[in-house]
Order: C-alpha cells, then sequence, then structure tokens
C-alpha cells in the first residue's frame, strides 16, 4: 500500500540540489555512450565553436537525480526513508514496489551546460499513483524536474516516468 | 557525419544517417559509472532474475543517450536540440564479453530517424524528427521525438 503521506507529495518539491558540472564527468560520460563529438571533450575544437567551451551533451544534466548531494535536508515528510528522488524510491521500495521500470522522459532545452557550471535542480512530483494490474499493483510516478545555471537561467527541464511494481 | 544540414537544404520523410551501437555487459557497466545510477538488474545476474527478466537489461537511459547523439551527430555543431522525447518499449540484452575489451559475437543495434516536417515557429527555424531503436532481429525497442532548430 501506499502510505497516504507518500500521495500527499503530490505537486510538492521533494527536494533541490546542487551540481557541479565537471570536465572529466563530461568525457567520462560521452565515453560510456561511445558518442566522440569533439564539443564535449577537445578544448581547442570546443573554444573556436559557438560555444566557446567544452559543453555537455544533452541528457548529462539527468545524472544530477543520482548525484545529487542532499546532504543537511530533511525529508519533505517523515514517511521518506531519507531525502530526494532515490529516498522516495526507496520508500516505494520498502512499501511493496522493490522494481524501478524506466518509462520514458521527456526534455526540453533552453541554454547550454558547461564544464564549470554550477546547476541547481528542483523536483517536484507530478503525479504518483497506484493502478490495479494482472500482476499485481503498479506505482506510476512523474517526476518534474527543472534546472538552473549559477547566472539563474532555467537550462532545461525534464519530465521522467517511472514505474514501481 | 556529412556536413552541415540547413533548414532549406532539410526534408521532410528523409532518413537521418543510422547509428549503429553494440551493447555489452562491459558498456552496461561504464554507464552505471558514468551516470551514477547504480540499480543492479543492469549489472547483477541474480537480481535481474528475480526482477523478472533473464539477465542485466541495457539501461533505458544508456538508449536515450544513444538516440540524442543520433541527432547532435546528425544537426551537427551549428544545429541545436531544443526537445526530445523517448519511451522504453520493451528491454535488450547486453553481448557478453569475450575478452577484456572484445565483445562476443551477437546482437548489433541501430539507432535511427527521420524527419517528420519543418517548419517555423517564433521565427524559429525548426525541424522535428522521429527517432528509434532497433534491436538486432530489427524490433523497435525504443521510440521518441526531437525538435532541432537549424541554421537556415
Amino acid at each position: 500500500m501506499l502510505p497516504e503521506e507518500v500521495k500527499n507529495l503530490v505537486g510538492k518539491v521533494l527536494s533541490t540540489s546542487k551540481f557541479e558540472v565537471e570536465k572529466q564527468s563530461i568525457k567520462r560520460f560521452a565515453e560510456a555512450v561511445g558518442d566522440k563529438n569533439p564539443l564535449y571533450r577537445d578544448e581547442e575544437y570546443a573554444r573556436k565553436s559557438r560555444y566557446g567551451s567544452i559543453i555537455a551533451p544533452p541528457g548529462f544534466i539527468s545524472s544530477v537525480w543520482f548525484w545529487e548531494d542532499t546532504s543537511g535536508q530533511t525529508p519533505e515528510t517523515t514517511a521518506l526513508k531519507s531525502t530526494g528522488l532515490l529516498g522516495l524510491m526507496l520508500t516505494l521500495a520498502e512499501a511493496g514496489y522493490p522494481n524501478i521500470i524506466d518509462s520514458g522522459i521527456d526534455y526540453e532545452f533552453f541554454h547550454p551546460v558547461r564544464a564549470g557550471d554550477t546547476l541547481k535542480s528542483t523536483v517536484v512530483i507530478k503525479d504518483i499513483r497506484e493502478r490495479k494490474s494482472e500482476e499485481g499493483n503498479l506505482v506510476f510516478l512523474i517526476t518534474d524536474t527543472s534546472y538552473t545555471n549559477e547566472n539563474g537561467d532555467e537550462v532545461a527541464k525534464t519530465r521522467w516516468t517511472t514505474i514501481h511494481r | 557525419m556529412t556536413g552541415q544540414p540547413t533548414w532549406r537544404s532539410v526534408e521532410a520523410d528523409v532518413d537521418i544517417p543510422p547509428l549503429p551501437k553494440v551493447a555489452t555487459t562491459r558498456m552496461l557497466v561504464e554507464w552505471a559509472g558514468a551516470s551514477g545510477d547504480f540499480n543492479p538488474v543492469h549489472y547483477d545476474m541474480s537480481f535481474s532474475r528475480a526482477y523478472g527478466v533473464d539477465g542485466p537489461i541495457v539501461q533505458g537511459a544508456l538508449k536515450r543517450q544513444w538516440l540524442i547523439q543520433l541527432i547532435t551527430d546528425w544537426m551537427g555543431d551549428e544545429g541545436t536540440l531544443k526537445k526530445f522525447s523517448c519511451k522504453y518499449r520493451t528491454v535488450d540484452y547486453p553481448r557478453n564479453m569475450k575478452t577484456v575489451d572484445e565483445p562476443e559475437d551477437g546482437e548489433t543495434w541501430l539507432c535511427k530517424g527521420k524527419i517528420k516536417k519543418k517548419y517555423e515557429s517564433n521565427g524559429e527555424p525548426l525541424v522535428e524528427c522521429a527517432v528509434w531503436v532497433e534491436n538486432g532481429k530489427g524490433e523497435v525497442t525504443t521510440e521518441g521525438k526531437a525538435t532541432v532548430v537549424l541554421p537556415r
């Protein structure tokens, strides 16, 4: 059963966190994809491009969910195991939904993300609901995340859907 | 890469040059480390079987990133990815490794795309593309949509 306190998170900010975009993390990310684009690794090339410096691949920002540093913050409700999106997912696991299915993601990109940026992400729970299925109950979780850089510009926003069973 | 495409030069129904990819167990671990997603379903045999699949499965987010590369390779340095979305339809299993850096023979995935329409909005020259990942049998395992700004 989905705890009532978790259901009440809809529309609320789940967490905010800061994330430093490091050159080495960008390179490692691009290598893991097999993406040889010089804009992500070659400083000289990037400097002469219209970006003027190394940028991160679109999609790189999603790592913030997994690297987010929410230390010092307290969970939104006492029903949550720990802070942030991973805290919510662990809470769902304890409530009987241990398996996470990544269903898909929507991105809107507004500005490039550059090596050296410090991004602030804000995670809002758009929707969380239980649905019955033949194989048992499922929880659909929709998360909206907005990312701003140190100039206060929103660089991107995402809507991520996961299914928990 | 075939040079910088321009908004004038592209037409609807034209294919984007496909991008072949081979997923390996090693690559899944590399992606876990690079993305920070350490869900064991992507590298632990007994965990993934308990999850209900036959073995470690390819991360959806890695397939997402393949499709983003398909588009960024095609749009070139002067193109800008404005919107991207994808849905994961079915699971993919990576190839096992034969040596430390060489995969076994097996499946090759193809990232594909097609220009759906070109239009202007708020004075921006935009192109909308359908994108998808096909497994070795030609089945679509991930599909999505990308909106790109191209130079005129």
